[in-house]
């Protein structure tokens, strides 16, 4: 039994990598861009709930919205600013790219000037009660972040899928020329899907923050480097493949610690990348697309 | 009367290269005009610079009155002007139904889509037929006419056709110019670029030669088919 409850416990870890997996997927998706800033828009949600709950004393909802609202605008500006007139004069892939490593920095270090650099402890959010299934318990924290995690996925499939915006991201994805041709305004659609991996990520923050009970202007670094990990492992530019890639994230790792390996546990999730990536290169439910002409 | 497409004095050019150097051309409404020359010779760029996706150096472009060179690629299509890209450029990982979708994604009347549907599937039946299937999927005929179909959905003024016969089996290539003979008689004015000479000549009322960015020979279709130059260097003698 305690078995299930560490693989399900390390669902619960996955969860959050997972939500803040989509979001590099999704950008990796529409511009081919890994955006190495956007573990630290995870960050800036944690402080946004911070000064929210601890220093407005605003109740949680309004904290989670606040959190949300600051992400998503704080993706599209990033956007705007620090990538998009590289995109429209086709710049190499590498500029943008170090362009996303600066963007990371300048926020890690905006909220060590504005925070200091020592941890910010966050308060008691959701209720910590122990949930008991049969014979199995887990924490609500842990429940919460699942089904959080499948709820946010489910949306998002349906966006995708389902909704014209949604249709327009693929369509540019795929090709941003003949979207063009279209009539897609491939800028705002761009905009957007920034905007969505933003707000999940925001999502994820909220998570983060009641799992693990203190930020660091630096939190982004780790969690963004693994929430990256696990799109690749799934197949990044895949929505699925990010989810599945979050949860064996967790998994490994809860289970490499209760084995006594948390010394490791970081070792064994790059190891597993590694392997996968040798064995399958696209990733677990990555596709080699080949084209046809 | 005004042509429905004007171009004057296009200069494009690739960095240092000069790709299209100074040509100019009309289409008036309800003809075929057709852009034909070898492979190289600017007829792809001259298309990409009409519907907005290079920026030209000099010139004008005008399309029923509206000034071309300053509406954005994705407005051109609201103005009535669909494309048809060369290699098709369907959404492959889209499905036929999706792909047509996008088609009218400018549209603004979108309670009617479901008549231009039938209209569509009516013309082109075998899109029906796999209108559940992904793009990817389809033969490359069947490509051919989704993208026809995709750009037709935004119920167009002007059809522009890049290379639609390229890659496709000389039974196809008849069928999709059969295809684009039947849009042409529905009202839609069409210029269509084309390595196919002998095709395009057939079904075209006009011609305009493309050599190395030049506009070498113009004139109607049936004289220009019994030029002795044109049948040496583009009909085969």
């Amino acid at each position: 039994m305690d078995f299930l409850v560490q693989i399900i416990n390390g669902l619960g870890l996955g969860s959050i990598y997972a939500l803040v997996a989509l979001g590099y997927s999704m950008v990796y998706g529409i511009i081919q861009l890994i955006n190495f800033a956007h573990g630290d828009i995870i960050m800036v949600g944690g402080y946004a709930v911070f000064v929210a709950m601890v220093q407005l004393g605003l109740p949680l909802w309004v904290a989670v919205i606040l959190s949300i609202a600051v992400c998503t605008l704080l993706g599209v500006i990033i956007e705007r600013l620090a990538y998009h007139r590289l995109l429209v004069k086709n710049a190499p892939r590498l500029s943008l790219l170090i362009t996303a490593i600066g963007v990371s920095i300048f926020l890690q270090n905006l909220f060590q000037l504005g925070f200091s650099s020592s941890a910010q402890s966050m308060p008691v959010m959701f209720p910590s009660k122990v949930i008991t299934l049969g014979s199995i318990q887990l924490s609500f924290s842990t429940v919460l972040n699942i089904l959080t995690s499948v709820a946010m996925m489910i949306l998002l499939v349906i966006i995708v899928n389902k909704s014209k915006m949604g249709k327009a991201m693929r369509a540019t994805s795929e090709d941003a020329g003949a979207a063009k041709l279209m009539g897609i305004n491939t800028n705002s659609t761009i905009a957007f899907t920034f905007a969505i991996g933003s707000a999940l990520a925001a999502v994820g923050a909220v998570l983060y923050c009641n799992t693990f009970h203190q930020i660091t202007p630096y939190m982004g670094g780790m969690l963004g480097l693994k929430a990256f990990v696990a799109a690749v492992l799934g197949g990044i530019g895949n929505i699925p493949g990010a989810m599945l890639g979050g949860y064996i994230l967790g998994v490994a790792e809860s289970l490499t610690i209760a084995a006594g390996g948390s010394q490791i546990s970081d070792a064994v999730v790059f190891g597993i990348l590694i392997l996968v990536l040798l064995v399958k290169p696209a990733g677990l439910l990555g596709k080699n697309v080949q084209e046809k002409v | 009367m005004d042509a429905m497409l004007t171009v004057r004095n296009l200069d494009v050019y690739y960095g240092a290269i000069h790709a299209i150097k100074g040509i100019s051309f009309e289409v008036n409404e309800g003809e075929i005009v057709t852009l034909i020359g070898a492979n190289g010779a600017g007829k792809t760029t001259t298309l990409h610079a009409i519907s907005g996706l290079i920026k030209p150096k000099n010139g004008e472009m005008t399309f029923c009155g509206a000034n071309l060179r300053t509406t954005s690629a994705h407005k051109i299509i609201k103005l009535g002007l669909a494309q048809v890209p060369e290699g098709r450029r369907v959404f492959a990982k889209m499905t036929v139904q999706e792909n047509l979708e996008m088609g009218a994604y400018a549209r603004k009347d979108r309670g009617r889509l479901g008549d231009e549907f039938e209209r569509i599937f009516q013309r082109l039946p075998r899109l029906k037929e796999r209108r559940r299937q992904v793009a990817g999927t389809l033969s490359g005929g069947e490509q051919q006419m989704l993208a026809i179909g995709r750009a037709l959905m935004s119920n167009p003024k002007m059809l522009l056709l890049d290379e639609p016969s390229m890659g496709l089996s000389p039974l196809l290539v008849e069928e999709i110019f059969q295809i684009i003979q039947d849009v042409n008689k529905g009202g839609v004015t069409v210029l269509l670029v084309e390595q196919n000479a002998k095709m395009a000549m057939q079904i075209a009322n006009r011609v305009y030669v493309m050599e190395t960015g030049n506009i070498t020979m113009s004139g109607q279709a049936e004289e220009l088919r019994n030029n002795e130059q044109v049948r040496k260097a583009y009909l085969g003698g």
